[in-house]
Protein backbone atom coordinates (compact mmCIF):
# COMPACT_ATOMS: atom_id res chain seq x y z
CA UNK A 1 0.00 0.00 0.00
CA UNK A 2 2.53 2.67 0.96
CA UNK A 3 4.63 1.19 -1.71
CA UNK A 4 1.75 2.38 -4.39
CA UNK A 5 1.52 5.64 -3.05
CA UNK A 6 5.45 6.29 -3.18
CA UNK A 7 5.09 4.92 -6.79
CA UNK A 8 1.87 7.10 -7.49
CA UNK A 9 3.83 10.19 -5.33
CA UNK A 10 7.17 10.07 -7.53
CA UNK A 11 5.13 9.81 -10.84
CA UNK A 12 3.37 12.57 -9.48
CA UNK A 13 6.36 14.76 -8.80
CA UNK A 14 8.24 13.62 -11.65
CA UNK A 15 5.19 14.31 -14.20
CA UNK A 16 5.11 18.11 -12.26
CA UNK A 17 8.61 18.18 -13.16
CA UNK A 18 8.18 17.74 -16.42
CA UNK A 19 5.53 20.13 -17.24
CA UNK A 20 7.68 22.63 -15.55
CA UNK A 21 10.41 21.84 -17.77
CA UNK A 22 8.11 21.94 -20.64
CA UNK A 23 7.11 25.36 -19.47
CA UNK A 24 10.49 26.10 -19.16
CA UNK A 25 11.90 25.23 -22.27
CA UNK A 26 9.09 26.62 -24.33
CA UNK A 27 10.92 30.18 -24.76
CA UNK A 28 9.13 31.27 -27.72
CA UNK A 29 7.96 34.89 -28.13
CA UNK A 30 4.97 36.88 -29.65
CA UNK A 31 5.89 39.80 -31.58
CA UNK A 32 3.59 41.31 -28.56
CA UNK A 33 6.38 40.82 -26.27
CA UNK A 34 9.26 42.45 -27.82
CA UNK A 35 7.03 45.35 -28.24
CA UNK A 36 7.26 48.68 -26.35
CA UNK A 37 4.73 49.23 -23.25
CA UNK A 38 2.76 52.03 -24.73
CA UNK A 39 1.51 49.44 -27.89
CA UNK A 40 1.12 46.54 -25.99
CA UNK A 41 -1.24 48.82 -23.82
CA UNK A 42 -2.77 49.93 -26.75
CA UNK A 43 -3.88 46.19 -27.89
CA UNK A 44 -4.98 45.44 -24.94
CA UNK A 45 -7.37 47.65 -24.33
CA UNK A 46 -10.47 47.66 -26.57
CA UNK A 47 -11.02 50.94 -26.70
CA UNK A 48 -7.94 52.45 -27.52
CA UNK A 49 -7.06 49.18 -30.56
CA UNK A 50 -7.36 50.29 -33.54
CA UNK A 51 -8.42 46.87 -35.24
CA UNK A 52 -11.80 46.93 -32.65
CA UNK A 53 -13.22 49.44 -35.57
CA UNK A 54 -12.84 46.62 -37.87
CA UNK A 55 -14.08 43.74 -35.61
CA UNK A 56 -17.41 46.05 -35.25
CA UNK A 57 -17.30 46.22 -38.67
CA UNK A 58 -17.40 42.69 -39.62
CA UNK A 59 -19.97 41.95 -37.06
CA UNK A 60 -22.18 44.04 -39.09
CA UNK A 61 -21.41 42.06 -42.26
CA UNK A 62 -21.59 39.08 -40.56
CA UNK A 63 -25.22 39.93 -39.89
CA UNK A 64 -25.64 41.25 -43.96
CA UNK A 65 -27.62 39.26 -46.68
CA UNK A 66 -25.46 39.37 -49.77
CA UNK A 67 -25.21 38.58 -53.42
CA UNK A 68 -27.88 36.34 -55.33
CA UNK A 69 -28.83 33.96 -52.83
CA UNK A 70 -29.23 37.26 -50.68
CA UNK A 71 -27.99 35.53 -47.79
CA UNK A 72 -25.55 36.37 -44.74
CA UNK A 73 -23.00 34.90 -43.26
CA UNK A 74 -24.86 34.31 -39.55
CA UNK A 75 -28.36 32.99 -42.29
CA UNK A 76 -25.75 29.35 -42.37
CA UNK A 77 -23.67 30.36 -39.09
CA UNK A 78 -25.68 31.38 -36.56
CA UNK A 79 -24.05 33.43 -33.50
CA UNK A 80 -20.63 33.38 -34.09
CA UNK A 81 -19.33 33.77 -30.32
CA UNK A 82 -20.48 30.52 -30.83
CA UNK A 83 -19.62 28.76 -34.30
CA UNK A 84 -16.73 30.85 -34.99
CA UNK A 85 -14.62 30.06 -31.72
CA UNK A 86 -11.51 28.01 -32.42
CA UNK A 87 -11.77 28.51 -35.91
CA UNK A 88 -8.74 30.52 -36.99
CA UNK A 89 -6.37 28.76 -34.45
CA UNK A 90 -6.74 25.65 -36.88
CA UNK A 91 -6.51 27.68 -40.25
CA UNK A 92 -5.48 27.33 -42.76
CA UNK A 93 -6.98 24.23 -43.58
CA UNK A 94 -8.47 22.43 -46.75
CA UNK A 95 -11.91 22.27 -47.93
CA UNK A 96 -14.47 19.79 -48.42
CA UNK A 97 -14.13 18.78 -51.73
CA UNK A 98 -11.00 20.36 -52.31
CA UNK A 99 -7.41 19.25 -52.51
CA UNK A 100 -5.58 22.48 -51.28
CA UNK A 101 -5.62 24.35 -48.28
CA UNK A 102 -6.77 27.81 -48.40
CA UNK A 103 -6.50 30.75 -45.33
CA UNK A 104 -9.34 32.44 -43.64
CA UNK A 105 -10.03 34.93 -46.36
CA UNK A 106 -9.79 32.42 -48.52
CA UNK A 107 -12.50 30.33 -46.86
CA UNK A 108 -14.94 33.53 -46.49
CA UNK A 109 -14.73 34.24 -50.51
CA UNK A 110 -15.48 29.93 -50.97
CA UNK A 111 -18.37 30.94 -48.95
CA UNK A 112 -19.45 34.30 -50.80
CA UNK A 113 -19.44 32.05 -54.44
CA UNK A 114 -20.79 29.20 -53.17
CA UNK A 115 -23.09 30.21 -50.25
CA UNK A 116 -24.03 33.77 -50.84
CA UNK A 117 -23.70 33.47 -54.90
CA UNK A 118 -21.76 36.59 -54.16
CA UNK A 119 -18.28 37.76 -56.11
CA UNK A 120 -15.32 37.07 -54.15
CA UNK A 121 -13.69 40.15 -52.36
CA UNK A 122 -10.05 40.81 -53.48
CA UNK A 123 -7.09 41.00 -51.62
CA UNK A 124 -6.75 43.07 -48.88
CA UNK A 125 -10.15 44.74 -49.67
CA UNK A 126 -11.37 46.39 -46.39
CA UNK A 127 -14.61 44.11 -46.38
CA UNK A 128 -12.71 40.57 -46.16
CA UNK A 129 -9.99 42.16 -43.68
CA UNK A 130 -12.99 43.27 -42.01
CA UNK A 131 -14.97 39.43 -41.61
CA UNK A 132 -11.60 38.22 -41.56
CA UNK A 133 -10.84 40.06 -38.47
CA UNK A 134 -14.30 39.44 -36.72
CA UNK A 135 -13.62 35.77 -37.68
CA UNK A 136 -10.18 35.58 -35.68
CA UNK A 137 -11.06 37.65 -33.32
CA UNK A 138 -14.13 34.68 -31.93
CA UNK A 139 -10.27 32.75 -31.38
CA UNK A 140 -8.95 35.37 -29.05
CA UNK A 141 -6.73 34.34 -26.25
CA UNK A 142 -7.30 30.54 -27.34
CA UNK A 143 -4.18 28.39 -28.46
CA UNK A 144 -2.83 27.88 -32.40
CA UNK A 145 -3.96 24.36 -32.99
CA UNK A 146 -3.18 22.91 -36.43
CA UNK A 147 -5.21 20.07 -37.33
CA UNK A 148 -3.83 16.71 -37.59
CA UNK A 149 -4.10 16.33 -41.27
CA UNK A 150 -1.41 14.33 -43.68
CA UNK A 151 -2.87 15.95 -46.78
CA UNK A 152 -1.20 19.34 -45.38
CA UNK A 153 2.25 17.94 -44.81
CA UNK A 154 3.40 18.31 -48.43
CA UNK A 155 2.46 22.12 -48.36
CA UNK A 156 3.57 22.72 -44.65
CA UNK A 157 7.23 21.30 -46.04
CA UNK A 158 6.53 23.64 -49.21
CA UNK A 159 6.35 26.31 -46.48
CA UNK A 160 9.35 25.33 -44.17
CA UNK A 161 11.56 25.37 -47.85
CA UNK A 162 10.32 28.91 -48.47
CA UNK A 163 11.35 29.96 -45.15
CA UNK A 164 14.69 28.38 -45.03
CA UNK A 165 15.64 29.88 -48.57
CA UNK A 166 18.09 32.81 -49.22
CA UNK A 167 16.37 35.09 -51.75
CA UNK A 168 16.58 38.42 -52.80
CA UNK A 169 19.36 40.61 -53.65
CA UNK A 170 20.20 40.68 -50.18
CA UNK A 171 20.27 36.99 -49.89
CA UNK A 172 18.60 36.18 -47.06
CA UNK A 173 16.30 33.93 -45.43
CA UNK A 174 13.43 34.36 -43.06
CA UNK A 175 14.87 31.71 -40.70
CA UNK A 176 18.16 33.78 -40.73
CA UNK A 177 16.59 36.52 -39.43
CA UNK A 178 13.70 34.86 -37.23
CA UNK A 179 15.24 32.28 -35.88
CA UNK A 180 19.40 32.64 -35.74
CA UNK A 181 18.71 36.40 -34.97
CA UNK A 182 15.29 36.93 -33.38
CA UNK A 183 15.64 39.36 -30.18
CA UNK A 184 19.00 40.92 -32.18
CA UNK A 185 18.52 44.18 -33.82
CA UNK A 186 17.61 45.17 -37.07
CA UNK A 187 18.72 48.68 -37.62
CA UNK A 188 16.84 49.54 -34.14
CA UNK A 189 14.00 47.50 -34.54
CA UNK A 190 14.18 44.07 -32.53
CA UNK A 191 13.64 41.16 -34.87
CA UNK A 192 10.32 38.84 -33.79
CA UNK A 193 10.23 35.57 -33.93
CA UNK A 194 7.41 35.75 -36.70
CA UNK A 195 4.37 33.77 -35.14
CA UNK A 196 1.54 35.01 -37.01
CA UNK A 197 -0.47 35.20 -33.41
CA UNK A 198 -2.56 38.67 -34.26
CA UNK A 199 -3.40 38.35 -37.78
CA UNK A 200 -5.00 40.44 -39.39
CA UNK A 201 -2.90 43.42 -37.90
CA UNK A 202 -3.16 47.35 -37.00
CA UNK A 203 0.12 48.33 -38.32
CA UNK A 204 0.88 51.59 -37.45
CA UNK A 205 3.51 51.99 -39.73
CA UNK A 206 0.82 51.27 -42.67
CA UNK A 207 -2.03 53.07 -40.73
CA UNK A 208 -4.21 50.26 -41.38
CA UNK A 209 -5.73 46.84 -40.85
CA UNK A 210 -4.03 44.53 -43.01
CA UNK A 211 -3.30 40.61 -43.65
CA UNK A 212 -0.45 38.29 -43.02
CA UNK A 213 0.46 38.28 -46.81
CA UNK A 214 0.78 41.97 -46.13
CA UNK A 215 3.20 41.71 -43.79
CA UNK A 216 5.39 38.93 -45.41
CA UNK A 217 5.34 40.86 -48.56
CA UNK A 218 6.74 43.87 -46.43
CA UNK A 219 9.70 41.33 -45.47
CA UNK A 220 10.13 39.99 -49.43
CA UNK A 221 10.96 43.45 -50.48
CA UNK A 222 12.89 44.28 -47.37
CA UNK A 223 15.48 41.73 -48.96
CA UNK A 224 14.66 43.09 -52.68
CA UNK A 225 13.04 39.50 -53.09
CA UNK A 226 10.31 39.62 -55.80
CA UNK A 227 6.91 39.14 -53.73
CA UNK A 228 4.44 36.81 -54.77
CA UNK A 229 1.05 38.08 -56.09
CA UNK A 230 -1.36 38.35 -52.79
CA UNK A 231 -3.65 35.10 -54.17
CA UNK A 232 -0.65 33.05 -54.68
CA UNK A 233 -0.49 29.84 -53.49
CA UNK A 234 3.26 30.24 -51.44
CA UNK A 235 1.23 32.60 -48.81
CA UNK A 236 -0.64 29.52 -47.35
CA UNK A 237 2.32 27.31 -47.49
CA UNK A 238 4.49 29.55 -45.25
CA UNK A 239 0.74 30.46 -42.98
CA UNK A 240 0.95 26.74 -42.81
CA UNK A 241 4.86 26.29 -41.73
CA UNK A 242 4.53 29.11 -39.34
CA UNK A 243 1.54 27.89 -37.51
CA UNK A 244 2.88 24.71 -36.69
CA UNK A 245 5.88 26.87 -35.50
CA UNK A 246 3.41 28.60 -33.25
CA UNK A 247 1.51 25.41 -32.12
CA UNK A 248 0.18 26.51 -28.55
CA UNK A 249 0.81 29.81 -28.49
CA UNK A 250 -2.09 32.48 -28.31
CA UNK A 251 -3.99 33.99 -30.74
CA UNK A 252 -4.14 37.84 -30.13
CA UNK A 253 -6.56 39.40 -33.06
CA UNK A 254 -6.35 42.06 -33.41
CA UNK A 255 -2.87 42.50 -32.67
CA UNK A 256 -1.64 46.00 -32.75
CA UNK A 257 2.29 46.00 -34.24
CA UNK A 258 4.42 49.14 -35.09
CA UNK B 1 6.54 59.02 -34.64
CA UNK B 2 10.02 59.77 -35.59
CA UNK B 3 11.07 56.04 -35.03
CA UNK B 4 7.95 54.60 -36.72
CA UNK B 5 9.12 56.98 -40.11
CA UNK B 6 12.96 55.18 -39.60
CA UNK B 7 11.79 52.25 -39.31
CA UNK B 8 9.59 52.41 -42.04
CA UNK B 9 12.55 53.52 -44.07
CA UNK B 10 14.18 50.56 -42.69
CA UNK B 11 12.12 48.61 -45.05
CA UNK B 12 12.03 50.97 -48.20
CA UNK B 13 13.38 49.45 -51.31
CA UNK B 14 11.98 51.53 -53.84
CA UNK B 15 13.09 51.38 -57.77
CA UNK B 16 14.91 55.19 -56.77
CA UNK B 17 17.74 53.05 -55.13
CA UNK B 18 18.25 50.32 -57.73
CA UNK B 19 21.91 50.62 -59.10
CA UNK B 20 23.11 50.62 -62.30
CA UNK B 21 23.89 46.86 -64.17
CA UNK B 22 26.68 46.01 -63.30
CA UNK B 23 29.86 47.34 -65.50
CA UNK B 24 32.35 44.54 -66.38
CA UNK B 25 34.42 44.25 -63.48
CA UNK B 26 36.26 41.74 -62.73
CA UNK B 27 37.38 41.88 -58.96
CA UNK B 28 40.69 40.01 -59.06
CA UNK B 29 41.16 37.82 -55.74
CA UNK B 30 44.14 37.01 -54.34
CA UNK B 31 44.62 34.92 -51.20
CA UNK B 32 42.41 36.40 -48.95
CA UNK B 33 42.27 39.92 -50.63
CA UNK B 34 41.44 41.85 -54.01
CA UNK B 35 44.36 43.98 -53.98
CA UNK B 36 43.41 46.04 -56.93
CA UNK B 37 40.56 48.99 -56.94
CA UNK B 38 38.26 47.81 -58.83
CA UNK B 39 37.47 50.99 -60.84
CA UNK B 40 41.38 51.04 -60.90
CA UNK B 41 41.24 54.49 -58.74
CA UNK B 42 41.01 55.08 -54.64
CA UNK B 43 37.57 55.95 -53.72
CA UNK B 44 35.96 58.68 -51.78
CA UNK B 45 36.08 58.20 -47.94
CA UNK B 46 33.48 60.99 -47.70
CA UNK B 47 31.02 59.56 -49.97
CA UNK B 48 32.09 56.28 -48.27
CA UNK B 49 30.85 57.27 -45.12
CA UNK B 50 27.42 58.55 -46.63
CA UNK B 51 26.67 55.02 -47.87
CA UNK B 52 27.22 53.01 -45.41
CA UNK B 53 25.31 55.32 -43.22
CA UNK B 54 22.59 55.06 -45.48
CA UNK B 55 19.47 52.50 -45.09
CA UNK B 56 18.79 52.53 -48.90
CA UNK B 57 22.19 52.36 -50.42
CA UNK B 58 24.63 51.23 -48.13
CA UNK B 59 22.52 48.60 -45.65
CA UNK B 60 25.13 48.26 -43.46
CA UNK B 61 23.82 49.93 -40.26
CA UNK B 62 21.14 47.09 -40.42
CA UNK B 63 23.03 44.59 -38.88
CA UNK B 64 26.29 46.61 -37.86
CA UNK B 65 27.03 49.40 -35.61
CA UNK B 66 29.91 51.78 -36.29
CA UNK B 67 31.09 55.35 -35.52
CA UNK B 68 28.63 57.18 -37.36
CA UNK B 69 26.92 58.83 -33.97
CA UNK B 70 24.03 60.60 -36.00
CA UNK B 71 22.33 57.48 -37.01
CA UNK B 72 20.32 56.19 -33.82
CA UNK B 73 19.40 53.00 -34.91
CA UNK B 74 22.29 51.20 -35.77
CA UNK B 75 22.49 46.72 -36.18
CA UNK B 76 24.07 44.06 -33.44
CA UNK B 77 23.56 41.21 -36.06
CA UNK B 78 26.88 41.88 -36.96
CA UNK B 79 30.54 43.11 -35.17
CA UNK B 80 31.32 46.78 -34.59
CA UNK B 81 32.13 48.56 -37.94
CA UNK B 82 34.93 50.59 -35.39
CA UNK B 83 38.17 49.72 -36.07
CA UNK B 84 37.84 47.70 -39.04
CA UNK B 85 40.87 49.47 -40.78
CA UNK B 86 42.84 48.44 -38.10
CA UNK B 87 41.71 44.79 -38.24
CA UNK B 88 42.42 44.62 -42.37
CA UNK B 89 43.81 45.52 -44.91
CA UNK B 90 42.70 47.38 -47.92
CA UNK B 91 42.53 44.50 -50.19
CA UNK B 92 40.53 42.25 -47.54
CA UNK B 93 38.29 44.79 -46.75
CA UNK B 94 37.67 45.05 -50.70
CA UNK B 95 36.96 41.57 -50.62
CA UNK B 96 34.79 41.37 -47.35
CA UNK B 97 32.44 44.05 -49.30
CA UNK B 98 32.60 42.35 -52.59
CA UNK B 99 31.63 38.62 -51.54
CA UNK B 100 31.90 37.76 -47.86
CA UNK B 101 30.70 34.26 -48.64
CA UNK B 102 34.55 33.82 -50.20
CA UNK B 103 35.99 33.86 -46.66
CA UNK B 104 33.18 32.71 -44.69
CA UNK B 105 31.04 30.58 -46.96
CA UNK B 106 27.82 30.95 -44.23
CA UNK B 107 28.40 34.82 -43.81
CA UNK B 108 24.88 36.44 -43.70
CA UNK B 109 26.18 39.55 -44.58
CA UNK B 110 25.00 40.14 -48.66
CA UNK B 111 27.56 40.59 -51.49
CA UNK B 112 27.84 43.77 -52.68
CA UNK B 113 28.99 42.92 -56.26
CA UNK B 114 27.74 39.79 -57.06
CA UNK B 115 24.88 38.92 -59.46
CA UNK B 116 25.33 35.37 -59.41
CA UNK B 117 24.05 32.31 -56.78
CA UNK B 118 21.12 34.36 -55.76
CA UNK B 119 17.27 33.24 -55.74
CA UNK B 120 13.82 35.37 -56.90
CA UNK B 121 15.48 38.44 -56.69
CA UNK B 122 13.10 40.94 -57.41
CA UNK B 123 12.75 42.24 -60.96
CA UNK B 124 13.76 45.74 -60.55
CA UNK B 125 16.96 44.65 -58.65
CA UNK B 126 17.35 41.34 -61.59
CA UNK B 127 21.24 41.38 -62.54
CA UNK B 128 22.31 44.31 -60.70
CA UNK B 129 24.90 44.46 -58.01
CA UNK B 130 23.72 46.35 -54.62
CA UNK B 131 26.70 48.62 -55.18
CA UNK B 132 28.32 49.82 -58.69
CA UNK B 133 32.33 49.72 -58.75
CA UNK B 134 32.81 52.91 -57.41
CA UNK B 135 30.59 52.74 -54.60
CA UNK B 136 32.40 49.71 -53.32
CA UNK B 137 35.72 51.94 -53.63
CA UNK B 138 34.54 54.90 -51.70
CA UNK B 139 32.99 52.56 -49.12
CA UNK B 140 36.19 50.73 -48.71
CA UNK B 141 38.06 54.47 -48.60
CA UNK B 142 35.95 54.83 -45.65
CA UNK B 143 36.89 51.74 -43.86
CA UNK B 144 40.28 52.07 -44.48
CA UNK B 145 39.94 55.25 -42.03
CA UNK B 146 38.28 53.53 -38.97
CA UNK B 147 41.27 53.10 -36.85
CA UNK B 148 41.28 52.50 -33.22
C1 LIG C 1 16.34 41.06 -42.80
C2 LIG C 1 15.53 40.49 -41.76
C3 LIG C 1 14.23 39.82 -42.09
C4 LIG C 1 13.95 38.85 -43.02
C5 LIG C 1 14.92 38.19 -43.99
C6 LIG C 1 12.56 38.52 -42.88
N1 LIG C 1 12.00 39.27 -41.90
FE1 LIG C 1 10.11 39.06 -41.14
N2 LIG C 1 10.43 40.70 -39.92
C7 LIG C 1 11.62 41.37 -39.78
C8 LIG C 1 11.45 42.46 -38.86
C9 LIG C 1 12.54 43.44 -38.40
C10 LIG C 1 10.10 42.42 -38.46
C11 LIG C 1 9.36 43.35 -37.50
C12 LIG C 1 9.65 44.77 -37.64
C13 LIG C 1 8.86 45.47 -38.67
O1 LIG C 1 7.77 45.91 -38.33
O2 LIG C 1 9.33 45.60 -39.81
C14 LIG C 1 9.49 41.28 -39.14
C15 LIG C 1 8.16 40.87 -38.96
C16 LIG C 1 7.66 39.64 -39.41
C17 LIG C 1 6.39 39.08 -39.00
C18 LIG C 1 5.38 39.72 -38.05
C19 LIG C 1 5.47 39.19 -36.65
C20 LIG C 1 4.38 39.76 -35.75
O3 LIG C 1 4.61 39.78 -34.55
O4 LIG C 1 3.35 40.16 -36.22
C21 LIG C 1 6.26 37.89 -39.65
C22 LIG C 1 5.10 36.92 -39.56
C23 LIG C 1 7.47 37.71 -40.47
N3 LIG C 1 8.29 38.79 -40.28
C24 LIG C 1 7.73 36.62 -41.29
C25 LIG C 1 8.79 36.55 -42.20
C26 LIG C 1 8.93 35.54 -43.23
C27 LIG C 1 7.98 34.38 -43.44
C28 LIG C 1 10.07 35.84 -43.94
C29 LIG C 1 10.60 35.22 -45.18
C30 LIG C 1 9.74 35.20 -46.33
C31 LIG C 1 10.67 37.00 -43.30
N4 LIG C 1 9.85 37.41 -42.27
C32 LIG C 1 11.89 37.56 -43.65
C33 LIG C 1 12.83 41.04 -40.39
C34 LIG C 1 12.98 40.09 -41.40
C1 LIG D 1 22.61 41.31 -43.29
C2 LIG D 1 23.70 41.65 -42.44
C3 LIG D 1 24.88 42.50 -42.90
C4 LIG D 1 24.89 43.62 -43.70
C5 LIG D 1 23.71 44.31 -44.36
C6 LIG D 1 26.28 44.03 -43.78
N1 LIG D 1 27.06 43.19 -43.04
FE1 LIG D 1 29.09 43.35 -42.77
N2 LIG D 1 29.09 41.61 -41.66
C7 LIG D 1 27.96 40.92 -41.29
C8 LIG D 1 28.35 39.84 -40.41
C9 LIG D 1 27.39 38.83 -39.75
C10 LIG D 1 29.76 39.89 -40.28
C11 LIG D 1 30.65 38.96 -39.43
C12 LIG D 1 31.55 38.09 -40.22
C13 LIG D 1 30.82 37.07 -41.08
O1 LIG D 1 29.73 36.59 -40.74
O2 LIG D 1 31.34 36.77 -42.16
C14 LIG D 1 30.18 41.02 -41.08
C15 LIG D 1 31.52 41.45 -41.21
C16 LIG D 1 31.90 42.66 -41.75
C17 LIG D 1 33.25 43.20 -41.68
C18 LIG D 1 34.41 42.58 -40.95
C19 LIG D 1 34.23 42.99 -39.52
C20 LIG D 1 35.39 42.63 -38.63
O3 LIG D 1 36.03 43.54 -38.13
O4 LIG D 1 35.64 41.44 -38.46
C21 LIG D 1 33.22 44.42 -42.31
C22 LIG D 1 34.38 45.39 -42.46
C23 LIG D 1 31.88 44.62 -42.79
N3 LIG D 1 31.10 43.54 -42.44
C24 LIG D 1 31.45 45.74 -43.46
C25 LIG D 1 30.15 45.95 -43.95
C26 LIG D 1 29.76 47.08 -44.74
C27 LIG D 1 30.66 48.26 -45.07
C28 LIG D 1 28.46 46.89 -45.09
C29 LIG D 1 27.57 47.70 -46.02
C30 LIG D 1 28.13 48.16 -47.25
C31 LIG D 1 28.02 45.65 -44.45
N4 LIG D 1 29.09 45.11 -43.78
C32 LIG D 1 26.74 45.14 -44.50
C33 LIG D 1 26.65 41.21 -41.64
C34 LIG D 1 26.25 42.25 -42.48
Amino acid sequence: MTARLLVIGLALVFAASYAAAQVGADKRRSGYQDMGEALQKMQDDDTANPGMLFVQLGGQLWNRAVGAADKSCADCHGDAAVSMKGVAARYPAIPQGSDRPVDLEGRINLCRTEHQKAEPLPPENRDLLALAVYVAHQSRDLQIAPPYDPRLDAFRREGAEIYRLRQGQLNLSCAICHDDNAGKKLAGIVIPEAHPTGYPIYRLEWQALGSLKRRLRNCLVGIRAEAWPLDAPEYVALELYLMQRARGLKLETPAVRP
Amino acid sequence: MRVLVLLALAFVAGPAVAQQPAPPVVPQIVDDSIPRSLTGRPGDAARGRAIVASRSVGLCLLCHSGPITEERFQGDLAPSLAGAGSRWSEGQLRLRIVDGSRLNADTIMPAYYRIEGLHRVARNFEGRTILTAAQVEDVVAYLVTLRD
